[in-house]
């Protein structure tokens, strides 16, 4: 392993750039959104130099080290502040970078009309560093530092128009969710350090390999509860759709393309305990189904078209979720498609913006319709996202889907069967939702009140749609021809062992029957949304209703989180409008209730509190009793 | 034949020199004119505490356990405490100069003529700066003394001063002087069930020194029951200046009503003085027994994390909120008593340490943010501090960020260590109840920068006062360490570790 001194570069040209647009204040406004530009161009240029590098270089030597300081050492316990750019990390780094700048750009116009646009650019170039550290750090505590970072950006910007009340509602509901996913990455820390003495990659890598079964599983379940929490899979997939009240860009770039897909960098990048635990492996490609189809479904039923997609990120990270858990080949192509999904994903998010900066501000897609000749490049470039998660081939979703997809057949057995099966009907039902908010917003007839006047956006904005709709057709083709992504993360993932496993379902055969069953989706849908009332209707099936109610998600998370011993069937009933607003809030509610309690307890008259001191005294003594006897 | 005892005043010329410097100021109240004695006052106060610093650092490391007899133990766990009281005292003391903290005459009625008169005539209650020299003495024996009695005085010598300043606030009197009557009537209780598990351990061992209660304790086949009743007695006393629940009741109460200043000089220096003394008795004097106490103390740890972090949520008041803070922290602390192993104490001291300064530093922000009638400590009339003062708002940010242990600040490093002492040693529910109190914790910090920096100012009354130039010293320092120590922890990780001996 080399070692090379200009990795810091990389998460220092934007956190030097946030720190100065934050201290100047006002007198950055005239030149901050460019500047945070170009400090994020520059550090994608710094990653494309890295690439080359690491690309002339073989073998062991491609990965490079940069120690920064010894961060601390006390007893048994040493971290240094170091950076590892791998062959992982470099796909990462490109994607956060090149997406990022792409981002910024389209900010500049998206956010012209804000007065606190320099703000704004100055979150996001945080943003770009915090996620930089998180995949550049070489242990899971520096990992942690930029796992906190994004988290703490995404929920500045969640809230970033915060006079709107519910939007800071949707920011402290993302808080919550992490914070539990949070919770697991802090308990996995802690037990890799009491049974192997580290906390670096390498050094738990290197005890993993002598762990007793049930420490590793441990480990697996709580990283699994970190990436849940940060990439929305079930349990704890509640938020992203409220996470939508940010700024469409910032969808695009953090709940779209790159944060909220941490969570299968981390599973990928903890490969060596997924490896060794099945127990954990099984828990992943459980979460990885569930979600899958728990997204596609929701998004059947949204009519706010960022919801929509929210819901169809949430089902395509349940994929990549899913194909981590597949064992050492999938890994590759989880992040196959994680690449290919910040393609296609974040483009569609920036048109979805466009057609929003259009239209007023207008989210409800019962409000659009026939923005495809007033829109041309909109309609264009977001047609092409549509063709490529759509899996079409030969645009990028086919090559990294089809693999998923065969992949899970590959299992074997009924757990092969299942697992295809289910991302096979989540191929259909994406068909299904993606078709729809298609048809509504491009085309039929215009549903639009006579004020709005829609209008193709400004160069600033489709430019970059531009650039991310030709990532949507080449990229999975690029990604995957002669094998190039899976060999290029062969030594991280360890894939070479798994390879000419067996082929239960030919590659053809799995092709053939997704597109079938897409064609069948997006057929159904084209013929239901011929005509679109304004408004929902009222009289739908139940399904409908079920889906529209987010598979009541968050009385599902009230039952799991709050009241374990309470049946599921009694929580659907359950419709009271309290109580539906949902896992958060109770836990929240449960929260502010037990600290009302405790207020009263803190009444302020000097016999109370020497009474509570008398009987801490006594429970006190009662303990050492209990114990002693 | 009387042979006065031998005392080693090299080792102890740290406390004999802030109690000099107290008795000074006693003095200077007495012989000099009203005019100069504030300005003597402070000048005499910031000096005593930078001399037994540096005194304190001129001492660290030697060893003795016949200081004062056997009643002193100086050594490296000791010392660092010491030093860390007098550095924070010193940062705390800084925020004292800012002359309208505290009732011109505390004999005054509230409200009455007389208090008129005083403000008009300018007077200033200068006795509180003898008052925190001698409440330091005594913080500064608390963590060294070694024996039953030493303890006690110290104890004593440190609460007297506090409950006395406590009710000196200038402004919303009557509260403070409520505040003080409760923390003098708890204290007092809490101080009585010290003095009689003393009573109780000295029966047991029939020695007042901790060397010899060890040996006792540790006599195979004794009977332990007046040793283990004398233990909770004393953690009473202990954790009643912690904070810890339930002997925390006082905590909001009195951090509410002490003038602001005073708050944070108490939280954080009143918290080493206790811990510091804690860990000593434990290990010392009491370790023989550890799996029998052990499981009470992680009881406590345990409703005091929680407790803490879970009543903080429904406060509007920012010195509540803080004050419930100062009680999870408490927690969080006992969780490095508990693992009772040197990684324990080198995690406790960085603890104590990354929290202190931020104490101090967040309190003294408070002292800053005033309407016509004073401090307003209703946290919704923050809202949009950032936009009237970003730099005291970022400040105040970043403690706040630490006390929720945020990476890249203190409080991260000094939670992550803690708990991770706490794993090693075994008491795995600690670590988890800890997680997941941060995980609540912080909920309520980022609340109050979202109020700060996000939340459009409604309350054009409040402003925030241009800091002196001490004050802005002192937050500055705070600011600085509570950084500093996030990003690069090992400058005092590695002083610390080499100052975990302590004297049998």
């Amino acid at each position: 392993m080399r070692t090379s001194s200009h990795l810091v570069y990389l998460i220092a040209l934007p956190l030097f750039s946030s720190a100065l647009l934050l201290l100047l204040g006002r007198m950055a406004d005239k030149w901050g959104h460019i500047f945070a530009t170009l400090i994020s161009a520059s550090a994608f240029g710094v990653g494309i130099s890295e690439f080359m590098e690491m690309h002339s270089h073989t073998g062991a030597n491609r990965a490079a080290t940069q120690k920064l300081f010894e961060w601390i050492s006390v007893g048994n316990l040493k971290v240094d502040a170091s950076l590892l750019l791998d062959q992982l990390s470099i796909c990462f780094v490109l994607l956060i970078t090149g997406v990022g700048t792409l981002i910024h750009i389209y900010s500049i116009a998206y956010m012209d009309h804000d007065k606190d646009r320099r703000r704004f650019f100055a979150y996001l170039n945080f943003f770009i560093a915090a996620m930089l550290l998180l995949v550049l750090g070489d242990s899971y505590l520096n990992l942690y530092v930029g796992w906190e970072g994004v988290g703490l950006a995404s929920y500045l910007l969640i809230g970033f128009w915060n006079h709107n009340p519910t939007y800071a509602v949707a920011a402290k509901k993302a808080f919550i969710a992490n914070r539990i996913g949070d919770v697991g990455l802090s308990l996995a820390i802690m037990i890799c350090f009491t049974q192997f003495g580290a906390v670096s990659f390498d050094g738990v890598k290197a005890g993993a390999s002598h762990a007793s079964p049930a420490a590793l599983t441990a480990i697996g379940a709580m990283l699994l509860l970190a990436a849940a929490g940060k990439s929305a899979q079930f349990p704890l997939q509640s938020w992203l759709g409220d996470a939508m009240a940010g700024p469409t860009p910032v969808s695009a770039l953090i709940h779209a393309a790159t944060m909220v897909t941490a969570g299968v960098y981390l599973i990928t990048r903890s490969n060596f305990i997924f490896d060794a635990s099945s127990t954990a492996r099984i828990l992943v490609v459980t979460v990885g189904v569930i979600t899958l189809l728990f997204g596609a479904i929701v998004g059947t039923a949204k009519d706010d078209i960022k919801k929509a997609l929210a819901a169809s990120t949430m089902s395509q990270i349940g994929y990549m979720i899913l194909a981590t858990g597949l064992g050492p080949v999938g890994y590759a192509f989880a992040i196959m498609h994680l690449l290919t999904h910040g393609f296609f994903k974040a483009g569609m998010f920036l048109g979805a913006g466009s057609v929003m900066h259009g239209m007023d501000d207008e989210i409800n897609m019962r409000k659009f319709g026939g923005l495809a000749r007033l829109m041309p490049i909109t309609a264009v470039t977001f047609g092409l996202g549509y063709l490529a998660i759509l899996g079409v081939p030969p645009f990028a979703g086919f090559y990294s889907k089809d693999k998923i997809i065969e992949t899970a057949f590959n299992q074997g057995g009924g757990k092969g069967i299942i697992l295809g099966g289910a991302a096979l009907l989540g191929a259909g039902i994406t068909a299904f939702y993606m078709t729809r908010v298609v048809v509504l917003t491009f085309a039929g007839a215009k549903r639009w009140k006579d004020g709005s006047h829609p209008h193709e956006s400004s160069v600033l904005m489709w430019g970059p749609m531009v650039v991310l709709a030709i990532g949507s057709i080449a990229s999975g083709f690029l990604l995957s021809a002669g094998g190039a992504l899976v060999n290029w993360l062969q030594p991280v993932v360890n894939a070479s062992h798994a390879e000419g496993g067996k082929e239960l379902m030919k590659p053809l055969v799995v092709s053939v029957l997704a597109l079938g069953i897409v064609v069948l989706g997006a057929g159904y849908a084209i013929i239901k949304y011929r005509t679109v009332p304004e408004v929902a209707p009222e009289n739908v099936s139940i399904f409908t209703k079920i889906a529209r109610k987010d598979l009541y998600q968050d009385i599902f998370n009230d039952v799991v989180l709050v009241k374990p011993g309470t049946t599921l069937t009694a929580g659907l009933v359950a419709t009271d409008h309290n109580v539906i607003d949902g896992a958060v809030r109770l836990v929240g509610w449960l929260i502010s209730e037990v600290s009302d309690v405790l207020r009263k307890l803190q009444n302020g008259y000097v016999r109370t509190y020497a009474l509570m001191m008398f009987v801490g005294v006594f429970i006190g003594a009662l303990i050492l009793w209990v114990v002693t006897a | 034949m009387l042979t006065t005892p031998n005392l080693d005043y090299n080792l102890l010329a740290p406390i004999l020199i802030v109690l000099g410097g107290a008795l000074i100021g006693v003095f200077v109240e007495g012989f000099i004119g009203r005019a100069y004695r504030a300005r003597i006052q402070i000048i005499i106060a910031l000096l005593t505490t930078a001399t037994a610093f540096c005194w304190v650092i001129s001492i660290h490391n030697l060893i003795s356990q016949s200081a004062a007899v056997d009643s002193v133990s100086i050594d490296g766990g000791g010392l660092f405490m010491q030093g860390a009281i007098l550095a924070m005292a010193f940062v705390a003391l800084l925020f004292f100069t800012q002359n309208d903290h505290f009732a011109p005459q505390a004999s005054a009625l509230p409200g009455s003529q007389e208090e008129a008169a005083a403000v008009l005539a300018g007077v200033q209650m200068t006795e509180i700066y003898p008052l925190v020299l001698f409440a330091i003495s005594g913080m500064l024996l608390f963590p060294v003394a070694h024996d039953l009695i030493t303890l006690f005085v110290a104890l004593e010598v440190l609460s007297i001063p506090l409950y006395i300043i406590t009710g000196l606030a200038r402004r919303r009197r009557l509260l403070s002087q409520e505040a003080a009557l409760k923390y003098f009537l708890l204290g007092a209780y809490s101080s009585a069930f010290f003095l009689f598990g003393g009573a109780l351990v000295y029966g047991f061992s029939g020695s007042l020194s901790l060397a010899t209660i060890r040996t006792a304790a540790a006599t195979p086949g004794a009977n332990h029951i007046f040793l283990l009743l004398g233990i909770v007695l004393m953690s009473v006393g202990l954790l009643f200046k912690v904070g810890a629940v339930p002997f925390h009741s006082w905590t909001p109460d009195v951090y509410q009503g002490a003038p602001t200043a005073v708050t944070g000089f108490m939280a954080a220096c009143t918290k080493v003085a206790a811990f510091g003394a804690m860990f000593r008795i434990f290990i010392v004097g009491f370790a023989a027994v550890q799996n029998d106490w052990r499981p009470v103390f992680v009881a406590i740890s345990i409703v005091t994390m929680a407790g803490g972090a879970i009543a903080a949520i429904s406060q509007r008041d920012v010195k509540r909120t803080l004050a419930y803070s100062s009680i999870t922290h408490a927690g969080f602390l006992l969780a490095g008593v508990i693992a009772l192993s040197q990684a324990g104490l080198t995690s406790m001291m960085f603890y104590l340490v990354a929290y202190g300064f931020a104490t101090i530093g967040a309190f003294g922000i408070v002292t800053l943010v005033r309407d016509s009638t004073g401090e307003v400590n209703d946290l919704n009339r923050w809202a949009g501090l950032a936009k009237k003062s970003p730099g005291v708002a970022t400040a105040f940010a970043l403690f706040l960020l630490s006390f929720g242990g945020i990476p890249l600040t203190a409080g991260f490093i000094a939670k992550f260590s803690i708990f991770t002492a706490a794993y090693a040693s075994g008491n795995i529910a600690i670590v988890v109840v800890g997680v997941l109190s941060s995980a609540i914790a912080l909920f309520f910090y980022l609340r109050v920068i979202l109020i700060m920096f996000f939340k459009e100012p409604t309350d054009d009354t409040v402003t925030v006062v241009v800091p002196s130039f001490l004050v802005t010293t002192g937050i500055t320092i705070c600011f600085v360490i509570t950084l500093v120590l996030g990003v690069y922890p090992n400058l005092l990780f590695n002083l610390a570790t080499t100052m975990t001996t302590l004297v049998p």
